[in-house]
């Protein structure tokens, strides 16, 4: 079980903030930090990692104080057991996916498990390369794989499938919670993207301006949150043509083109290349597998 | 005409002991500049850069004050270590590493600054400490920068002139490196055998650089 609690000031684009934020973890549990960029979420990460230091602070985990600012106690990151997979994989570019994993192991650790690692996320193949010679998706399978060498206590991962292909994403979610599973590690991933936290996470914690605004499971905390009975979509008005008595608005909404009926006064207002905010009620939606 | 090697030897044997000195010095130093939030940050790179623009000789005058058994530096050394740093090779070694000191240690600071901090960070979070993550994941990855403080160290105390005069003054065999000894053979109208030492100085030079450039190209291309 881990009991977090952190207060640190972050300087961001929008100004000052306070990181006040406390909760506890279950062994096992998979939890998503989710928030707008600049809310502290990475920050969160780092300060468990113990990259960061916040002000103020204590964070036991299993009955171990990692951080008891009041005490005085701040272990150092070699001695907390996280595996940590960074936005950028940080693979280390001068050493084979193997030697990235190998380096990974605690002096004396059995070198079978690096085997077992390159087996699990299919990664035998390329062991002999060297982390420029791979795809994304595969240096995100061996920052992944390199994370959990030394058999942490947690798993932190900060955005890490940010920079990946929708495809590639879909299965590396699968692969995180395979090994989630598997090792049955605690984690902890901060995303932005509310397909993922559905399907990952046991748990959200939503931050706000620095605090949890919301806790809970992802269908509790997105349900009396942000369920509606609307789509609402942002878009970019292309072509505007009169239509009879009505007028038709040409709307770029994400690489789609929608064409919208408007009223005369609805027009007026709107201009090629206005930025405009599409609503639609959502009585009668189709939903198509794919 | 008899040619006499030794000034061609020694300025060699300066070179190389001045690198490999600022070498062990040099990447420590270069690593806490790149990552110190210290205050005194910036008066340490100034003195590190100093030699870059002082004159030759203004350092070269103050290492001999501070170095002559007068001064209480150069008492100290004298009477403890037996160690006598004017117009001795080891003064000239002393005083080649402060002068090259800014040719190692601003190619390996920016060489560190280019990296991203989250190569360190993953190796701490991966249990590794400093010196492990300095030696095995920084330092591999800054052969280029690491080159480049060598041979610019290597090729700037075999051009150097006026500290070595300074402290070193013109001793054969001891302290007259080539470029003193193109000096006073001009100066006794020897043409021939300071054409000799020149020719060899720019040829070295010549040959160093271009391997660097040629290496360094290599080092650049995308795997």
């Amino acid at each position: 079980m881990i009991e977090f609690a952190a207060q640190k000031h972050l300087h961001t684009t929008e100004g000052e903030i306070r990181l006040d934020v406390a909760f506890r973890v279950e062994a096992g549990e998979f939890i998503t930090l989710f928030g707008k960029s600049g809310a502290g979420k990475t920050t969160l990460l780092r300060i468990l990692a113990g990259l960061t230091e916040p002000e103020a602070g204590r964070i036991v985990v299993d009955g171990e104080v990692w951080l008891d600012s009041a005490a005085g106690i701040a272990l150092p990151p070699q001695q907390r057991k996280v595996g940590f997979v960074f936005q950028d994989y940080a693979l280390f570019p001068n050493m084979t996916v193997r030697g990235n994993l190998e380096f990974a192991l605690d002096d004396g650790q059995d070198k079978q498990l690096v085997d077992e690692l390159l087996d699990l996320t299919g990664l035998a193949e390329l062991q002999g390369r060297k982390p420029a010679a791979l795809s994304g998706g595969q240096r995100q399978r061996v920052a992944l794989a390199r994370a959990l060498a030394r058999k942490p206590r947690l798993l932190l991962l900060d955005e890490p499938l940010s920079a990946l292909d929708g495809e590639t994403r879909l299965r590396l979610q699968d692969e995180i919670l395979k090994l989630h599973r598997l090792f049955g590690i605690t984690t902890l991933i901060v995303s932005h993207d509310l397909a993922e936290v559905f399907k990952l996470s046991d748990r959200v914690l939503m931050l706000e301006q620095g605090r949890v605004a919301h806790d809970g499971k992802p269908a509790e905390v997105f349900g009396e949150h942000m369920l509606s009975g609307k789509f609402t979509f942002t878009g970019e008005v292309l072509k505007i043509e009169p239509n009879d008595v009505v007028f038709a608005v040409s709307v770029l909404v994400g690489n789609q083109i929608v064409k919208v009926i408007a009223t005369a006064e609805e027009v007026a207002a709107l201009a090629v290349g206005s930025k405009v905010m599409l609503l639609s009620k959502a009585f009668n939606p189709m939903l198509i597998a794919l | 005409m008899v040619l006499d090697w030794e000034p061609l030897w020694l300025t060699f044997k300066l070179a190389a002991l001045t690198t490999l000195i600022l070498l062990v010095i040099g990447v420590p130093l270069a690593w806490w500049l790149a990552y110190t939030r210290c205050r005194l940050k910036a008066v340490a790179e100034t003195l590190v850069s100093m030699p870059l623009v002082l004159p030759p000789s203004v350092l070269g005058f103050y290492l001999l004050l501070a170095f002559s058994p007068q001064s209480p530096l150069g008492a100290f050394l004298d009477s403890h270590f037996h160690l006598r740093l004017v117009f001795s090779f080891a003064g000239l070694v002393v005083g080649s590493v402060l002068f090259s000191l800014p040719f190692m240690v601003q190619p390996l600071q920016a060489g560190f600054q280019s990296l991203p901090a989250s190569l360190a960070e993953a190796a701490y979070t991966l249990g590794k400490s400093r010196r492990q993550t300095l030696f095995r994941v920084l330092l591999p990855n800054l052969k280029p920068a690491l080159l480049s403080g060598v041979v610019l160290s290597f090729a700037h105390t075999v051009g150097e002139f006026g500290v070595v005069l300074m402290i070193g003054g013109n001793i054969p065999g001891e302290t007259r490196v080539a470029s003193i000894a193109i000096f006073t053979e001009v100066e006794s109208l020897n043409y021939a055998t300071a054409n000799f030492y020149a020719g060899v100085l720019f040829a070295v030079s010549f040959v160093v650089l271009l391997t660097v450039y040629l290496v360094n190209k290599r080092y650049l291309r995308p795997a």
